[in-house]
């Protein structure tokens, strides 16, 4: 091997590789965000007794989750001007991001809704405790304990498929490392400290997670 | 526009060879180095364990597209002239090896102690208590995980497109454009990715259900 290796080219950018990184993080943040919202209606259609709204959103979420991110971040990006919804490529892929989020997140906050049974709520009326505090206590704070997990892993792995954006030219990291390739002709160089700060990324928020869940979501609850 | 007619669809039809190809690779692959990899994460020496665990937190925090770059760029470097569809083969057997080992290292661990201490209790060494007592009943727990896992690899084959590589994704570009149909191309993709995984998943979600009926 003979290969002479050069990460002063990929350093010399950067500044690029840091913007490029908080786009990665834009698209992460807004993608999650609209990918709760689906994840909140639609558990609201998926737990209906009407079969008519039911149908539509399992529908949805088995479609979704069965087929990849990377065809439906295709199809969304040419079926939306065709729809004449105009928008640039990192506004489709946080759409793309959030609808595949969403479909993910309607079967982890089902979870997490069925989890909490009747009997509990009827325990807390019955020991006399207001509405608000038995959904606070009893449904929500529960609720949230057992969704916390998966949902804050689906983050984290939302985070990661963002890279796969850079095949519609988002403004994100792996595209940043694209553009840098081709400039440098240092592959292995730049997509090696791009993965490095990929897995800084993610340790980051696996940790913040982790921090959040002690301090909220930990037994004895006060 | 352009019509799709038999020649697009069989070349679509061709990608899909490859798409399978790779994920049957991957996955047997994966299989097989995942095995040692649970093995030595749940083995008594805490450097192997903290290797192990090492090698799955690498693979489960970076993108996988990354991880094609990486494999496929690098593998290029040590200077053997290997094909890109060995690269991206190896990368997805990498990536499996991660994912299979840690989904194995919760069954193995999942089996209950009684298991490992009767085994102990009755003189098997090392290779027969896992072989015989260990690895089937934790295989059996693992089964519904394993299953979503393989539909993950499945659809994770398609970003080998990224890297270049002709299988059903990027074949679907090709024909995409060439014909300038892109939803009715990527409509037939996506239906094709769909006829494949949803059986499985459907096939891993009902197994899991049939477990925990079980354990009930």
């Amino acid at each position: 091997m003979n290969y002479q290796f050069d990460f002063g080219v990929v350093f010399e950018r950067a500044p690029e590789l840091l913007w490029a990184t908080l786009g990665t993080f834009g698209l992460a943040f807004a993608g999650m965000a609209l990918a709760l919202v689906i994840g909140v209606v639609g558990v609201i259609g998926r737990t209906s007794p009407n079969k008519i709204v039911r149908a539509p959103v399992i529908a949805f979420v088995e479609i979704v989750r069965n087929t990849p991110f990377l065809v439906q971040i295709f199809y969304i990006y040419f079926a939306l001007p065709l729809m004449g919804i105009r928008l640039n490529p990192t506004t489709t892929a946080i759409i793309a991001l959030g609808i595949n989020g969403g479909a993910y997140a309607i079967e982890i906050i089902r979870g997490g809704v069925e989890s909490i049974s009747k009997g509990q709520v009827e325990a807390g009326y019955a020991l006399g405790l207001h509405k608000a505090d038995v959904f606070r206590l009893i449904v929500l704070k529960p609720a949230l304990r057992a969704i916390y997990p998966s949902l804050t892993s689906q983050f984290i792995m939302l985070t990661l498929t963002t890279s796969v954006c850079t095949s519609i030219a988002a403004y994100e990291l792996t595209s940043a490392a694209q553009r840098i390739e081709s400039d440098t002709f240092r592959s292995f160089e730049v997509y090696f400290i791009v993965t490095g700060i990929y897995l800084v990324i993610s340790t980051v928020m696996m940790g913040i997670f982790a921090l959040i869940s002690r301090r909220y979501f930990s037994y004895p609850t006060r | 526009m352009g019509p799709i007619g038999a020649n697009e669809f069989l070349f679509i039809l061709h990608g899909l060879k490859w798409t399978a190809l790779l994920a049957i690779i991957g996955f047997i692959g994966g299989g097989v180095f995942g095995i040692l990899i649970a093995l030595t994460r749940v083995s008594k020496s805490p450097a192997a364990r903290a290797t192990a665990a090492a090698y799955i937190g690498l693979f489960q925090g970076t993108p996988l597209l990354m991880q094609l770059f990486v494999v496929y760029y690098g593998v290029a470097l040590l200077g053997i002239n290997v094909s890109a569809w060995l690269a991206v083969a190896i990368a997805f057997t990498l990536h499996a090896s991660a994912f299979l080992g840690e989904i194995w290292r919760g069954s193995i661990q999942a089996v209950p102690k009684g298991q490992t201490e009767a085994a102990n209790a009755l003189g098997l060494h090392y290779v027969s208590r896992m072989k015989d007592v260990i690895l089937p009943q934790a295989l059996k727990i693992s089964m519904p995980a394993t299953i979503g896992f393989l539909v993950q690899l499945i659809k994770g084959t398609s970003l080998a497109a990224i890297v270049g590589f002709i299988e059903l994704a990027r074949a679907g570009q090709i024909i995409s454009n060439q014909t300038y149909r892109p939803l009715l191309v990527f409509g037939i993709v996506g239906a094709i990715y769909f006829i494949i995984c949803w059986p499985l998943s459907h096939f891993g979600t009902a197994l899991e259900k049939r477990m925990a009926k079980a354990a009930r």
